[in-house]
């Protein structure tokens, strides 16, 4: 007896759970690869799916096996020059190639051990134990989206809205209210009439009673069953749908002394913030601001790869920034994200102007971050804002980044989860 | 002669085709006299075949991290077109499960259909090694025991404890077979019962190993000599569920699931060349009969011609394509040549066969296939002819010369020689190191020692064996020490107590 199976359509991923804990088991090393693999990537591409590759070392199952050495008698096919007594010279370096030494059973490659991650996993494990600080103003911003959520009753609507039990209900209150006061007087009445003794000398007062009796029974009977007043109708409500939304503001400064492995870093820099706020808000809008002596707004391949000359004015960037802010980006609908990237140049008459500005922003903004991107020592900018770190310890940070491999660590420092 | 219309002439399956298929197979094989399990075959698309090679082909298996490693690896190689996917893949159960890839043509399901629930499944319930070492009625049942138990671990005492005691265990799953004991048939209801009776008794046998209460006053020097365990134990991850004393009930029943699973497996990897042998000559044989019929066109036959061809062909050791023996060849070559020679004997196989040749060959390849597995298979089968046709040669590799050397080729000297040698090489007494539970210095540190055979002077891959030692020490919770021996000389010795604690880590 024979059963034909279609399995096909049986749930997908079956091994998914083994998938999860390979992926725990290894999260360090894939942590590593994902900060490793961040070059390359545009800063608003569709983050996809990532390439981890691991030492495959790390991942072996060990058992016992056999090393070299012993003796070992091979059984090969497909001789064409042998006889027997022959000696064949050792071939060297383990067990690659086709000889008849190869290694049997001791395969240990040195490969690396690769595979795909999907983009869930990459941004968890880029972003794992980080967060966003200041998350207490996510704001309901949007007027876009609103949805009907049943609001309790009214008084008036559409009959396609009635509610029998609530109209229902509110009839039978207002006719136990209306009758009440009736109804205790007919039993009084009724039992006052059973009181009476049934002789000649009450016929008179029980007639008046029994009137008295019918009167009231008819006016009972007149309270109407159900009233215009006791209709009731569902009511709906709009709501609006909860939506938060960031906007990010990247500065940087592409004065000459600004070179393009200065702008790269700065790249990375700007990448990983828009993949960690993507991941935290439903919408991330992207400001690209550059800057030398005057600033302007441009596009994401302009920002990055235009070449400039010319002095370095911050204040010319800081103040376009509040400028769009107030046009764009109103605070109280949008979380506002600076990032500034720079050598740390500024023009020296510009601190002062440079200091009022940022005060005024810092309010606006979220969380401002400076990257300072030199390997000299502290910078004029650098001079500038150092101050503001105790002023805004909240929304206010600054860090130098020397080279690529600064970019992650730095980054991490900046969005560490606060221990509480 | 009437004429039989062809079960199909075009190559996409559809169900009702394989039922056709199925039904005329199955009659074949009858007539042929094959036995097998009721069958079961299942369809299945690529990711699933991915998930079936990950467990052993387990339809349920426990969960652990390195399966999830093995299925990316696949799946990664698979992407990238570095490998394909097997054809079907058949778990040795009752009934018998097929997994069948829904991308082969009918052709290939039709050969497959021949090939693993006939093929394989006559050979999983006939031959001697499954036979005793395996319970097709009861695994499946055993194996959804065993994923409740280790997912309620899991509950219980949190992943990583649990995958602390799996990857050690793992990594002593060769070494957790009974080689010449049978085991118990196992069950469900059975397992049930008994794991909570087991944890507690045998807890208390290991408390008995370890009572520190002196008991009668015996000459002290006479003790010291008794070694424990009396004997060298071969079935270490056995020896750790009995008697590794600081284990929690619970650890020991994850032994014991490894142990049970390997146990399994074990007739498996002893009949690779049989088996497979054994399901490529009756695809072989059973396809020829639908042809023979006229169920089945001539673009049906050079279609599974060109596949069979495929799976058989064995590339010289010289050729970029050479990565040992091609098990399929091999089997599929001795099983056609023992035919032969029961059929068309030449002088030369009546004098190495003088019991077979001439034989009815259904009632001789039956026995071949029953009592036998790989080593002897080939120790008593393999004919001169067969190795002058694989042109089969012996190459000695002994670290104390400087070269390799040729000792037997395919002529009438090396004959007998490279039928041992080849026996040898099947032999997993050979290939896997032979490591043995030696003593447990019972009175003092309790350090566990385990004395490594080194058959052929060979040695342990160093690395690789400090890495399970510290599984080892991981279980038995005090000092291992690993002693490799020849001629009752110890050659090296890993001591758990000595290794650095960096890589203790991973």
């Amino acid at each position: 007896m024979t059963f034909l199976i279609d399995r096909r359509s049986n749930p997908k991923q079956k091994s998914a759970v083994n998938r999860q804990r390979f992926l725990r088991r290894y999260r360090d090393r894939i942590k590593e690869s994902v900060a490793e693999n961040l070059r390359g990537r545009t800063i608003t591409e569709d983050g996809k799916g990532e390439k981890i590759s691991i030492p495959a070392r790390d991942t072996s199952e060990p058992t016992f096996r056999h090393g070299q050495g012993g003796k070992i008698n091979h059984v090969v096919p497909g001789n064409e020059e042998f006889t027997r007594g022959d000696k064949i010279p050792r071939p060297r370096g383990g067990g690659g190639g086709s000889g008849p030494g190869q290694a049997s059973n001791e395969g240990e490659g040195l490969d690396e051990f690769v595979f795909q991650i999907n983009q869930q996993e990459f941004l968890d494990a880029l972003f794992d134990d980080m967060e966003l600080p200041n998350l207490t103003k996510r704001q309901l911003s949007g007027l876009e989206e609103f949805k009907r959520v049943k609001g309790g009753y009214s008084s008036d609507g559409a009959p396609s809205n009635l509610s029998v039990v609530r109209s229902m209900r509110s009839a039978t209150m207002r006719r136990i209210a209306l009758g009440a006061g009736k109804r205790t007087e007919l039993r009084e009445l009724e039992a006052e009439l059973q009181a009476l003794a049934e002789t000649p000398e009450t016929a008179g007062q029980r007639r008046e009673l029994e009137e008295r009796i019918e009167e009231l029974r008819e006016r009972l009977a007149r309270i109407p069953f159900i009233d215009e007043v006791d209709i009731r109708y569902h009511r709906h409500v709009k709501e609006p749908v909860p939506h938060s939304k960031a906007v990010m503001f990247c500065l940087m400064d592409v004065s000459g002394s600004m070179d393009q492995r200065t702008k790269d870093l700065a790249k990375r820099f700007y990448i990983l913030l828009y993949l960690f706020l993507s991941r935290n808000y439903d919408k991330t809008e992207v400001v690209f601001i550059r800057h030398h002596t005057s600033a302007k707004e441009v596009d994401e391949d302009e920002f990055f790869h235009s070449r400039e000359t010319g002095g370095t004015v911050v204040s010319s960037a800081l103040e376009l920034m509040k400028t769009i802010i107030e046009a764009r980006y109103s605070p109280t609908e949008w979380n506002v994200y600076g990032a500034q990237a720079s050598d740390g140049d500024n023009w020296p008459d510009d601190a002062s102007r440079s200091t009022d500005l940022i005060n005024q922003l810092l309010p606006l903004c979220q969380y401002y971050a400076y990257v300072e991107i030199t390997d000299a020592g502290d910078k004029p900018l650098w001079l500038t804002y150092s101050p503001l770190q105790e002023q805004w310890p909240d929304s206010f940070a600054m860090q130098h980044i020397t080279g690529p491999g600064d970019i992650y660590p730095v980054f991490h420092e900046l969005f560490r989860k606060q221990t509480a | 002669m009437s004429a039989v219309e062809p079960l199909s002439t075009e190559s996409d399956w559809t169900f009702e085709l394989l039922q056709d298929y199925e039904r005329e197979i199955s009659r074949i094989a009858e007539n042929f006299g094959l036995d097998t399990y009721p069958n079961q075959i299942e369809i299945i698309n690529s990711e699933q075949m991915m998930d079936a090679y990950a467990s052993s082909a387990m339809p349920i298996n426990y969960h652990h991290w390195s399966f999830g490693k093995h299925f990316l690896s696949v799946q990664n190689s698979y992407r990238r077109g570095h490998m394909g996917l097997a054809y079907e893949i058949v778990f040795n159960s009752n009934p018998c499960i097929a997994y069948l890839m829904e991308e082969n043509t009918l052709t290939m399901q039709a050969l497959v259909i021949a090939h693993a629930s006939y093929g394989h499944n006559s050979f999983f319930k006939n031959n001697y090694m499954f036979r005793t070492w395996t319970d097709a009625e009861s695994i499946i049942d055993y194996m959804l025991f065993a994923r409740k138990f280790v997912a309620d671990c899991e509950q219980r005492h949190g992943v990583d404890e649990v995958e602390r005691v799996l990857d050690a265990c793992h990594a002593l799953m060769m070494h957790g077979v009974d080689r010449y004991k049978r085991p118990y048939p196992l069950s469900m209801q059975e397992e049930k019962q008994r794991q909570l009776e087991r944890e507690e008794l045998l807890q208390q046998q290991v408390n008995d190993l370890w009572r520190t209460i002196p008991t009668g006053e015996g000459e002290p020097g006479k003790t010291l000599e008794q070694r424990f365990p009396e004997e060298p134990q071969e079935n270490i991850l056995y020896f750790l569920e009995k008697n590794a004393p600081l284990l929690e009930p619970w650890q020991r029943e994850i032994i014991r699931i490894v142990r049970k699973i390997s146990q399994y497996l074990y007739p498996q990897r002893q009949t690779k060349v049989m088996n497979e042998g054994w399901a490529c000559f009756w695809h072989f044989h059973i396809l020829h009969e639908l042809y023979r019929e006229g169920l089945v066109n001539d673009g049906f036959m050079l279609e599974f011609l060109q596949y069979h061809t495929a799976v058989v062909y064995q590339p010289p050791y010289n050729s970029p394509h050479y990565s040992g023996i091609n098990p399929y060849t091999l089997g599929y070559s001795m099983m056609q040549d023992l035919k032969r020679i029961c059929e068309s004997p030449t002088d030369e196989d009546r004098q190495w066969f003088p019991d077979i040749a001439g034989t009815p060959w259904q009632e001789t390849l039956d026995f071949a296939m029953r009592d036998f597995k790989d080593e002897s298979f080939i120790l008593q089968f393999l004919s001169p002819s067969l190795i002058r046709d694989l042109k089969l040669f012996s190459v000695l590799d002994d670290e104390d010369r400087d070269h390799l050397l040729v000792n037997a080729i395919h002529d009438e000297w090396g004959y007998q020689s490279i039928r041992e040698s080849l026996s040898a090489n099947y032999d997993l007494g050979n290939l896997e190191p032979y490591i043995q539970v030696y003593n447990v210095n019972v009175r003092g540190d309790r350090a566990l020692t385990l004395r490594h055979d080194m058959h052929n002077g060979r040695p342990l891959e160093k690395e690789n064996a400090e890495e399970v030692v510290r599984h080892l020490h991981q279980l038995w919770g005090f000092d291992v020490v690993l002693e490799s021996v020849t001629d009752d000389q110890v050659r090296s010795r890993i001591a758990h107590s000595e290794l650095s604690q960096s890589g203790d880590k991973t």
